[in-house]
Formats: structure tokens, C-alpha cells, sequence
């Protein structure tokens, strides 16, 4: 089906956003000036986009500890990440989460979350109140191929079959589970989607890497789900432009591997190429997007910067909603 | 006012909780029980009987028999409260705590504090706990210390029908996640319950017995352990305190405190395992907060640092006892 030229404008933004955030946390990490623990999602911006531009802010996702471009892709606000990345009491969680654990409720994000593995059982109860709702509402579990190895996701994909939840399983295979190679970690040769289907679910494969492969096959899947047929899975092949953490050395990559993905596996890439040779858009709507996109960036990180940041008393709130 | 049963008063709450909100729904393994079978569901119900009927009541969606897979049973209650729902999930026995401590620990508790304040996470997870039973080392734990320890949870321990219901309710209507355990050895047991809609707070104990010389804290079965010491006792002239806790997240501090600062003495007794326990954790705050009130030091009845074990002279040997608790009272009057 054919996109809009606002709605290719849309997604576009959507993946750039994601890109350049992560491209310019890469940089700013490296200064020092960022806390703790960063997995940046650059690389696999058509999943998340090509995922999200199907939902509303009343379908339910849950991501993973490399959650940046779930969050953004589901409409959470960029600056307020940002500052949230720098730990102010302004950022999305009042600095108590940081990048692993950002969550936007009133957007149906349900959070990144920093146990692999953690997030699918989540989903299928959003999925089970989706139901319960009646009104065609899905929950989406992002997992990676590291997930894809939890018991967890295996107890998930079980208890979404047997109570019919409206729940789909989106597996993002960019090879790599921390530092280990898709091939020694994921038994079932190299296939993510088997392991679905036989848990007794439809299951659909896709290019991760193309926007225009997600977003139609999630068009198809969403459409099964929505229809009360239960749950599915999907698996994407996609790539990691960066290591499993910010500082990872990467030296099981092989000999000239980054240069080729981000040189033949660019999603971004991609689809410039695909809407300007069908002549959807031209490169200058594009390039004007970017332009867009890096002030966001630049004002979100000065922003992070200036933003106030919380005191010891911080500490003590928000525990428990009773005390 | 009724007399019934501990496990009616679990079963009579949720039912009319989930008639007063809809959006109250339960979850667990076999609560309907003969999903699947010839026998067809409720054929079997919920082992403790603390769910019979509910699944005729309100039906497959609001009453959710799951697969034996408590990560996922914790995991969707998480999902559940996160979308607007009150779940309360079922884990049929409270050891089991451990296959789900990652959706329990990492995720249920912690979730209102990383999102900055801006989730609720109105989950209840009711758990059979407690030894007596010689049901062995996975099927006897009392859980409730290992809870307490873990911030973002409330933790409530009822040991009558009157306070399952008062304390129920107010799990079911909390918007944090609760953590209810109910002993097996009480399920049987009966009680007056008041008429009304009425509900207990959480961190407010119940001083069940009155007396000027020891404090005895506790919780759960051990309540009536203590209140029978207490009774034994008061024909002899010594006079027992005995605290209910109710709840041990939150605690209420000013109750131990307070009596403590009348009796001197401090007895804890409690089913859960020793170290890093309720108990330990009673007798620092009083050494910390009303160490000038003490005349002797404080006495821990508690089972020893074991796994629960299952021969009966084991089992018995390994739990506290109104014998245990009695010399324990001795014990702290005849210091010095």
C-alpha cells in the first residue's frame, strides 16, 4: 500500500531522530559527562519506526535495555529523554531511571527495561487488559535475539497461545546478544520465527533493515492480531552499528564489518534511495528533514545540559504512591 | 457480624471486590482448575477453595487460568496494573516466589520509582505460605522477610478472617504492588467478621494482648502461638504485649516502640528463616530507637538458619512453638 508523502516525511523524521540521537549520545559519552550505561539502537531505526507508525498511543509496547528508538519511534518526548539520559529531575523520570529504564505511559510505552528477557510477560498482560477491553488494542514485546533465549519470553509466547491475548512477539535479530554471535547463541539455526511457531503462533519474517518491509508486514500482522486472532511473532533481521554497550571494544566483529553495514545495511540509506528513485519525495525534502532534526538534537543536548538537576531529597520519593 | 472461615474471608473479598470494580481481575495456575479436561472448568477450582465460582461469575477474561509458569503469571499481572487494570495474581505456593522474583523484584517494585513517579503498579499477589504440613523444603517458606527487604513493595501477613478482609480490600484498592501471604495452617480457621464495608491501613499493627512486662512481636499463625503464651502467662501475673504486625512493609514502628518503652523487654517471634529477617530487623530498630528503655536483651523465637525440613519430628523440631515462646518470656525475666 502507498504511503502519503506526509506520512513518508513522518517515518523519515521518526528513523533520523532516532539516529542522530544515538549518533550524537555516542559522541557525548565518550566526553564523560554521561552516567552509567548506554546500548544505543542505532542501525535498527525501521523496526522501531516501521513497527510504531502503525500504533496509536492506545496500543501498549515494551522495549528492551536498548530502548532509545522504541521510546522516540512511540512518541516520547526527545528533549525530555535527553535530559533524562543526563540524569536531571526534569527528564522523562525525574533522573531515578536513566537510559535503560525510560517509560511514557500516557504514550503506551511501558518502558525500556534493563533484565533481558524481562519485558515480554509484561506485554501479554497489556495484551490481556487489551482484550478485556474489547476495543482491538495489541501489545507489542520488542525483544532481541538475546531475549529470544530467556525462559521468560519462552513462559510469554506460551501464556499469549493459550489465552488468545492480543500480543505481538517482535524479535529484532542483529546477530548479537551482547558480544556473542547469533549462530552460537540461538539453537534453532539462526531462526528466531521457528521458535515462535511452535509455540503455536502465525509468524512472519521481514527485512529490518528496509522501513517499507516492516511497515507492510506489521500491516499484515497487525491486521491478523486486531482481528482477535490471538497473538504472532515476527522476526527482523537488522544491524548494530555500535557494541552492545558504549566503551565496548567490538573485537568480535569481523575485518571491515561496521564499514559494510553501515555501507550496504543502512536503513536510513535505504530508504533515501527507494522514495527518490520512485520519486516519492526528493532529496531536498529529505535533506530538509535533516536539518530539522540535528537543531532538535542540538537543542535537546544543550537543554540536558542547562537542565536542573535533583537534589538527595530526590532520594526518598516516589517509593511507593502510600505510605 | 459472620462467622467464617479464613479462607471464605479471601474468596467473599475478592468475589465482591471484583463485583464493585471491573477492572479487578485474577489470574493464577488452576484457580479455575480442570481447564481443558473431560471434567471441564471449575471441575477441580483453585487448591486452597479461594477461588470457587469466580470463573462462572465473571468468565475467561477476568478470571485468567494460566499455564504453570509463574514468570509470566507475574509478568502479566505487571502488565495488567500498567494498563489500567487491578490484577490480583495467584501463586499457589509462596516458595514459588522464586521462578518469578525478576517481574516481582526488578520489575513490580521498582517500576513507580525508575519511571519517576509517573506509573502505578496496582497489583496484588496473594501467595500460601508457612510450614506445618510436612510439605518439605519448597512447599513450606515463609517468604515474607526476603519481601520486606525489597523497596517498592508493601507486604501483608493477616492472621484472622476479620483482617483478611479488612487488609484485602485494602491490597485490592492500594495502588502499589502488595505482596499478601496467607498461611496454609489458617486457611481452616474461623473468625467473627464485622458487617460493612470497612478496611484495614496498612502499617497499622494490632496489639491482640495486653500486658505490662514483655513485648512480644509477630505475624501470621505465630499471633495465636503468642496469644496462647500470653493467656498461659496472665494467670501467672507476667503480662504480654503481643503485637500483630499485620503488615511488615510498612512497618509500624511507634507500636514496638511504644510498648517497648513500657515492658523493657523485647521478644520477637517470627516463622521466617533468621538471618537478615523481620526479626533481626525488629530487634535493631529497637536497639536503635529505645535502647534506654531495655532491662534485658532481646530474645528471636524463629526457626533455625535451615531449609524447612519434611519428617514430622523434623519439621517440628524446626518451628517455633508456644513452648519455645514461653521460655523465651522466662528466659527475658529471669535476666539478671
Amino acid at each position: 500500500m502507498q504511503l502519503s508523502r506526509d506520512a513518508l516525511l513522518r517515518a523519515y523524521r521518526q528513523m533520523k531522530v532516532i539516529r542522530e540521537f544515538e549518533e550524537r549520545l555516542h559522541t557525548e559519552i565518550m566526553t564523560g559527562e554521561i552516567a552509567g550505561f548506554t546500548h544505543l539502537y542505532c542501525g535498527q531505526e525501521a523496526v522501531a519506526v516501521g513497527v510504531c507508525e502503525h500504533l496509536d498511543s492506545v496500543d501498549k509496547i515494551i522495549s528492551t535495555h536498548r530502548g532509545h528508538g522504541h521510546c522516540i519511534a512511540k512518541g516520547c518526548d526527545v528533549p525530555t529523554m535527553m535530559k533524562e539520559i543526563w540524569g536531571s529531575s526534569e527528564g522523562t523520570c525525574k533522573g531515578k531511571g536513566g537510559s535503560m529504564h525510560i517509560a511514557d505511559l500516557d504514550h503506551g510505552m511501558l518502558g525500556a527495561n534493563g533484565i533481558v528477557g524481562g519485558g515480554a510477560p509484561i506485554a501479554v498482560g497489556a495484551a490481556m487488559a487489551a482484550k478485556i477491553d474489547g476495543k482491538g488494542k495489541v501489545s507489542i514485546a520488542f525483544s532481541g535475539d538475546g531475549a529470544c533465549n530467556q525462559g521468560t519470553t519462552f513462559e510469554a509466547m506460551n501464556m499469549a497461545v493459550v489465552t488468545k491475548a492480543p500480543c505481538i512477539f517482535v524479535f529484532e535479530n542483529n546477530h548479537y546478544s551482547e558480544h556473542t554471535g547469533v549462530d552460537y547463541a540461538v539453537g534453532t539455526n539462526l531462526d528466531i520465527a521457528s521458535r515462535a511457531e511452535a509455540f503455536g503462533m502465525k509468524v512472519w519474517r521481514g527485512n529490518g533493515v528496509d522501513f517499507f518491509s516492516v511497515h507492510e508486514t506489521m500491516r499484515e500482522v497487525l491486521e491478523y492480531v486486531r482481528a482477535g486472532n490471538g497473538p504472532a511473532a515476527v522476526e527482523f533481521d537488522t544491524e548494530r552499528f555500535f557494541g552492545h554497550f558504549e566503551g565496548d571494544p567490538q573485537r568480535y566483529r569481523g575485518e571491515g564489518e561496521l564499514d559494510r553495514i553501515r555501507d550496504e545495511r543502512d536503513c536510513l540509506k535505504i530508504f533515501r534511495e527507494k522514495v527518490t528513485q520512485a520519486k516519492l519525495l526528493e532529496g531536498a525534502d529529505l535533506d530538509a528533514v535533516d536539518a530539522d532534526v540535528m537543531s532538535l538534537i542540538e537543542a535537546s543536548v544543550e537543554g540536558a545540559r542547562a537542565a536542573p538537576r535533583p537534589t538527595a531529597e530526590d532520594v526518598l520519593t516516589d517509593v511507593y504512591i502510600s505510605y | 457480624m459472620a462467622n467464617m472461615m479464613y479462607r471464605e474471608a479471601v474468596l467473599r473479598t475478592i468475589f465482591e471486590e471484583m463485583e464493585r470494580d471491573e477492572n479487578v481481575v485474577m489470574l493464577g495456575e488452576d484457580i479455575v482448575g480442570g481447564m481443558g479436561t473431560a471434567g471441564g472448568p471449575e471441575a477441580i477450582g483453585g487448591i486452597w477453595s479461594t477461588s470457587t465460582g469466580l470463573f462462572g461469575k465473571f468468565g475467561a477474561n477476568r478470571v485468567i487460568d494460566t499455564p504453570i509458569s509463574e514468570s509470566a503469571i507475574i509478568g502479566a499481572a505487571n502488565g495488567l496494573a500498567l494498563s489500567g487494570k487491578r490484577p490480583i495474581a495467584e501463586l499457589m505456593f509462596a516458595d514459588f516466589i522464586g521462578v518469578s522474583l525478576d517481574q516481582i523484584w526488578n520489575q513490580m517494585g521498582k517500576f513507580r520509582y525508575m519511571f519517576g513517579g509517573k506509573s502505578k503498579c496496582p497489583a496484588v499477589v496473594r501467595m500460601a505460605y508457612g510450614a506445618g504440613f510436612n510439605a518439605a523444603p519448597q512447599h513450606s517458606q515463609s517468604v515474607h522477610s526476603l519481601l520486606t527487604s525489597m523497596p517498592g513493595l508493601k507486604v501483608v501477613i493477616p492472621s484472622t478472617p476479620a483482617d483478611v478482609v479488612g487488609l484485602l480490600r485494602t491490597a485490592i484498592r492500594d495502588d502499589d504492588p502488595v505482596m499478601f501471604l496467607e498461611h496454609k495452617a489458617l486457611y481452616a480457621t474461623k473468625g467473627e467478621v464485622p458487617d460493612g464495608d470497612y478496611t484495614i491501613p496498612f502499617g497499622h499493627a494490632r496489639l491482640t494482648r495486653a500486658g505490662q512486662d514483655v513485648t512480644i512481636v509477630t505475624c501470621g499463625l505465630m499471633v495465636g502461638f503468642c496469644e496462647r503464651v500470653a493467656d498461659k502467662l496472665a494467670k501467672e501475673g507476667i503480662g504480654c504485649d503481643v503485637i500483630d504486625l499485620r503488615t511488615t512493609s510498612p512497618l509500624d514502628e511507634e507500636a514496638i516502640l511504644d510498648s517497648v518503652e513500657v515492658t523493657g523487654r523485647l521478644i520477637v517471634v517470627d516463622e521466617s528463616t533468621p538471618r537478615c529477617s523481620i526479626a533481626t530487623d525488629i530487634v535493631a530498630l529497637v536497639a536503635e530507637k529505645a535502647y534506654s528503655s531495655l532491662k534485658a536483651p532481646s530474645v528471636m523465637v524463629t526457626p533455625p538458619h535451615t531449609p524447612v525440613p519434611f519428617a514430622r519430628e523434623l519439621e517440628s523440631a524446626y518451628l517455633p512453638s508456644t513452648d519455645k515462646i514461653e521460655a523465651a518470656v522466662r528466659k527475658i525475666l529471669a535476666w539478671r
